[in-house]
């Protein structure tokens, strides 16, 4: 009778979790609540089913990497801490992070003093492993041309489709191996406000 | 001996209580009032928690109202501005983030998963139960609770399984129900006419039929439930269907058909959702209702959620238990609005005819519109919507034809 509310001695490693990623407890007591929601037969991890039952990710034409994303190297569910480090990838720099900096800690996973660089890197990364499906650390033609076939699906021809992925390639490629490398990946996308377009602010 | 006397003394004088204050007065419709009392002191009582709540806590942890803000910060701007360009600008390799971070948005929240699980409330209201983020605030506070506890379990909750007890052999089951019905009730659905209502929880068709009689239109049920069923069959015609009946469309509407032509019965009252929903939006509504013809009589409900959250959780909760967190509420107080009858339009097809029905009962009830199937809880979306989403994009990088 009643139901069970998320408090945070129910959430194992709670501590450590808060800690690796930087979310305040109230965050963090959300994306509980919202793992344990997904989590329908309460098997206590996630497997790629029950992302895949979320309507607005299933339409999304990127959906299926999306949710590869939170299986890395083969495995087949996700407990909460790895579903909380994904989405910690997304958690919008806040001045608090500059002020608790503690120099013997480990640098948390968006810390505003690496914006420039490795946040930047690692934004980068994720929306370069959605190309990357092979990881052989390059966007080949073939590459590109399927992730644009999964974004437009059948509304553009093949020969469009080549076109385009062909001009792209030629822009990135600057050592004209014919694929873009991840260094190649990142100067392309340097003008951009990639920080203010990967983050996720989650309301208290 | 004297154990057992007092105990028999004990029970006569509560039923002779029961009879007199609540079941005789509403034989004949006669209101003494008690209720009213009763609201105005739970009201009283809530506010006064409240502000103590409010007083208590610290200034960055009230929550704003979460349901219609939602636990993330969106930018709710269409795919062009996403995009950051004109229109037919041409592929960057940053287009990826826009989808991607609309992915990961839609998982840690979407419109659809959240609509089946309960409402969450700006304040508190003493039960345990929906209690999310409220702590220990003061020791008045605590005691408030207490003494509500004490009310719930050993007054209301008695008192209502009594009346129970009556009422399932009278075929009515009892809680306290307050109804407020606005002055719509001349468009009650009449003879010959269909019912559409959203639905939220079994108490719809209790709150209805107090004020009208229903033909029923549903799915056979197991255990306390099907005794109902069978029960109300006995004593005028209602249409229930076998699961696997369902699936044969045509023998449905075929014999809503029949149902509705004999002039002699009961209005059906049909739920199109297809299932219970958290009373904060209403979802798409099958157009298997509609194809039927008939005049159809939209009723929009919407329950306060205040004092006690009316919502089924099918997967969570058995009618059983589902009935008693119903009795340890503080009340159910609803809304119900009888909406002017709609036909089809000339050169409407049903499932246009669903959503303009839908679409009217949600601006009544003050409910969110959402496009999505109910049975989304159950099964997975259609393709259909993807392909929207790529045409947008497509019309984008392909649109006026600037290609190099």
């Amino acid at each position: 009778m009643g139901s069970r509310s998320s408090h945070a001695a129910v959430i194992p490693d709670g501590d450590s979790i808060r800690r690796e990623t930087g979310f305040s407890q109230a965050s963090l007591l959300r994306l509980h609540h919202r793992f344990r929601a997904l989590d329908r037969n309460k098997k206590g991890y996630l497997s790629r089913m029950d992302l895949q039952q979320i309507g607005a990710l299933a339409v999304n034409p990127l959906g299926d990497r999306i949710i590869e994303s939170f299986f890395p190297d083969g495995s087949q569910r996700v407990d909460f801490p790895g579903f909380v480090r994904v989405l910690a990838h997304f958690r919008p720099v806040e001045d608090e992070d500059t002020e608790t900096q503690d120099p013997k800690k480990p640098e948390p996973l968006n810390s505003r003093r690496n914006k420039l660089h490795c946040e930047f890197v690692r934004t980068c990364t994720n929306a370069f492993q959605l190309y990357d499906l092979d990881r052989d650390g390059k966007i080949s033609r073939h590459e590109m041309l399927q992730v644009l076939r999964l974004m437009v699906g059948v509304q553009v021809t093949e020969e469009q489709l080549e076109n385009i992925a062909d001009r792209t390639v030629q822009e990135a490629d600057e050592d004209g191996d014919g694929a873009v490398s991840f260094v190649e990946f990142t100067k392309s996308l340097e003008k951009m406000d990639v920080e203010q377009k990967m983050s996720i602010r989650i309301l208290k | 001996m004297e154990g057992a006397e007092l105990a028999g003394k004990i029970l006569s004088t509560w039923l002779t209580l029961v009879l007199g204050f609540i079941l005789l007065p509403s034989v004949f419709g006669v209101s003494l009032g008690i209720s009213e009392i009763y609201m105005k002191i739970l009201v009283k009582t809530l506010e006064w928690a409240t502000i103590r709540i409010e007083k208590g806590t610290p200034k960055e942890s009230i929550l704003k109202n979460s349901a219609s803000v939602g636990i993330i910060q969106r930018d709710e701007s269409p795919m062009e501005k996403g995009l950051s360009g004109l229109r037919g600008r041409d592929f960057e390799l940053s287009d990826v983030f826009y989808f991607s971070k609309k992915g990961l948005e839609a998982i840690v929240e979407d419109e659809v998963t959240q609509r089946f699980s309960s409402e969450e409330l700006v304040s508190w209201n003493l039960l345990t139960r929906t209690n999310v983020n409220f702590q220990y605030i003061s020791l008045r506070l605590t005691m408030v609770w207490v003494l509500g506890v004490i009310v719930r379990y050993c007054v209301l909750l008695p008192l209502r399984v009594t009346l129970a007890f009556i009422g399932i052999s009278l075929l009515v089951i009892g809680t306290t129900l307050v109804g407020q019905l606005p002055d719509s009730r001349q468009y009650r659905p009449q003879k010959g006419g269909i019912c559409v209502a959203n639905h939220t929880s079994p108490i719809d068709v209790l709150i209805l039929t107090t004020d009208g009689c229903y033909a029923m239109v549903g799915q056979v049920h197991g255990g306390l439930m099907g005794i109902i069923q069978r029960a109300m069959v006995k004593a005028c015609p209602h249409v229930w269907f076998e699961r696997s009946e369902m699936k044969d469309r045509h023998l449905v509407t075929k014999r809503l058909k029949e149902h509705i032509a004999d002039k002699k019965k009961l209005p059906i009252l049909i739920f199109p959702e297809g299932t219970c929903i958290n009373n904060t939006s209403v979802m798409m509504f099958k157009k298997g209702s509609f194809e039927i013809g008939g005049t159809i009589h939209p009723v929009a409900i919407k329950y306060n959620p205040q004092f006690g959250d009316a919502f089924w959780n099918s997967s969570k909760y058995n009618m059983v238990s589902y009935l008693l967190r119903m009795m340890t509420s503080w009340a159910i107080v609803c809304d119900v609005w009888y909406m002017p009858p709609m036909t089809r339009e000339e050169g409407e097809d049903a499932v246009q005819f669903a959503n303009r029905v839908k679409s009217a009962i949600a601006i009544q009830g003050g409910l969110t519109e959402l496009p999505w199937d109910g049975g989304l809880k159950r099964a997975k979306v259609k393709d259909i919507f993807k392909e929207e989403q790529q045409k947008n994009y497509s019309k984008m990088i392909v649109g006026n034809g600037s290609l190099s």
